[in-house]
């Protein structure tokens, strides 16, 4: 039941978007499509749940003063590691991307759960804790994505659900990034509030 | 004329923040006053060319020439996390007025993306030292003028009546977004 909770809570309870307001860059970035921000999702569930694994493995060689620059280090690998696979297997997605994809490194989301979370717990809560976060982290993504899509290019996945000729082109653009994140904060602060 | 391209380029057309979508934590996070906001923006754009010098060597002169360049994103984090602290304590030595004025917004540098992104972009593009280092400032150029015009908006939200939903991040990133329509109007200009 603990376990469950621990799950669940990255979604809405403390997504890290919605709720905690945190790894902006990427969300605004790379949400131009629902594909783009489930692919960046994927990624960066996998460096938080990888991430959340070792530190919590070897949180206890660690000395205190050098925490967050191991962390760091261990963080960067993983990112790496993913910029190489996803290079090798989908650079179409890869490209698209672009520089959002090393920045995973510098995402206050993945540093602040190894600090706050995977430093603290064994190793199952924190492999829990990165999916939870990286998954709730990953709908949030999808859910700004899909909206920016269909409002930009009328479409959802690539899939066209309405005429080119009605679309307003400047929710795929910078300014619809901030705008409709700002609505979907508001939305959600009324119904955790209700 | 190719260096004024790519100062109006940085600044204005592909702003660092409003376009590229890079640092926005410290973008929201230190906007709502003025004078922190110019703290803020001096800080990073110290470590910002800095970085961009140090990363810029250390690529095509050690990784390049070993064959290492996969090595690219933990090298580039560790040396912006170095010369963070490298630079809080040469400060906190030479010019403590600095340090004091400067100081608090230092250790969140090393997680600001702007740092670690114009690095990365530097050496995307291709660009020679000279170019590098005049792209690393443009964009700390840049990267200061949305923040400060920023916390010049928030500091006029405020006194406002905001919406009750609205309050708090949500207004603030609906005015990001009219503020970036506004730097869409430079789209074109190279």
């Amino acid at each position: 039941m603990n376990q469950w909770k621990n799950f669940t809570k990255g979604f809405i309870k403390e997504n890290p978007i919605f709720v905690l307001v945190l790894g902006m860059c990427p969300t605004l970035g790379v949400t131009s499509s629902a594909m783009n921000g489930l692919g960046m999702g994927l990624a960066t569930t996998f460096v938080l749940v990888m991430a959340n694994i070792v530190i919590s493995m070897v949180k206890s060689f660690i000395p205190e003063k050098v925490r967050i620059p191991s962390f760091i280090v261990i963080i960067a690998a993983f990112v790496t590691v993913v910029q190489l696979m996803m290079q090798a297997y989908v650079p179409a997605l890869y490209k698209s991307l672009g520089l959002f994809i090393p920045l995973i490194v510098v995402n206050c989301i993945v540093l602040g759960r190894a600090e706050a979370f995977a430093s603290k717990n064994g190793i199952l809560s924190s492999a829990i804790d990165g999916l939870s976060i990286g998954l709730g982290f990953s709908f949030a993504l999808v859910l700004l994505g899909g909206i920016r899509e269909i409002l930009g290019s009328g479409k959802i996945f690539n899939i066209a659900l309405y005429s080119e000729n009605y679309v307003s082109l400047i929710f795929v653009l910078a300014p619809g990034a901030f705008i409709v994140l700002g609505y979907l904060i508001a939305f959600i602060n009324q119904i955790r509030k209700s | 004329m190719n260096y004024l391209i790519i100062i109006i380029g940085a600044i204005l057309v592909n702003n660092i923040v409003l376009m590229q979508f890079l640092g926005i934590c410290p973008f929201l996070g230190v906007s709502k006053k003025i004078s922190t906001a110019i703290g803020m923006g001096g800080a990073v754009a110290f470590v910002l060319v800095l970085a961009t010098i140090v990363t810029y060597l250390i690529q095509n002169y050690i990784l390049n020439t070993l064959g290492l360049a996969y090595l690219q994103t933990i090298v580039f984090i560790l040396i912006i996390a170095a010369l963070v602290q490298m630079v809080e304590i040469i400060l906190k030595k030479v010019s403590p007025p600095m340090y004091q004025a400067l100081g608090i917004f230092l250790p969140l540098i090393t997680t600001n993306c702007a740092i670690l992104g114009v690095a990365l972009l530097t050496i995307q593009k291709e660009f020679n030292l000279v170019e590098g280092v005049v792209f690393a400032i443009s964009n700390a150029i840049g990267f200061a003028l949305a923040l400060v015009i920023f916390a010049g908006i928030r500091e006029h939200i405020e006194t406002q009546n905001v919406p009750k939903g609205l309050q708090g991040t949500p207004i603030a990133l609906i005015a990001a977004g009219i503020l970036a329509m506004a730097f869409m109007g430079f789209s074109g200009l190279v």
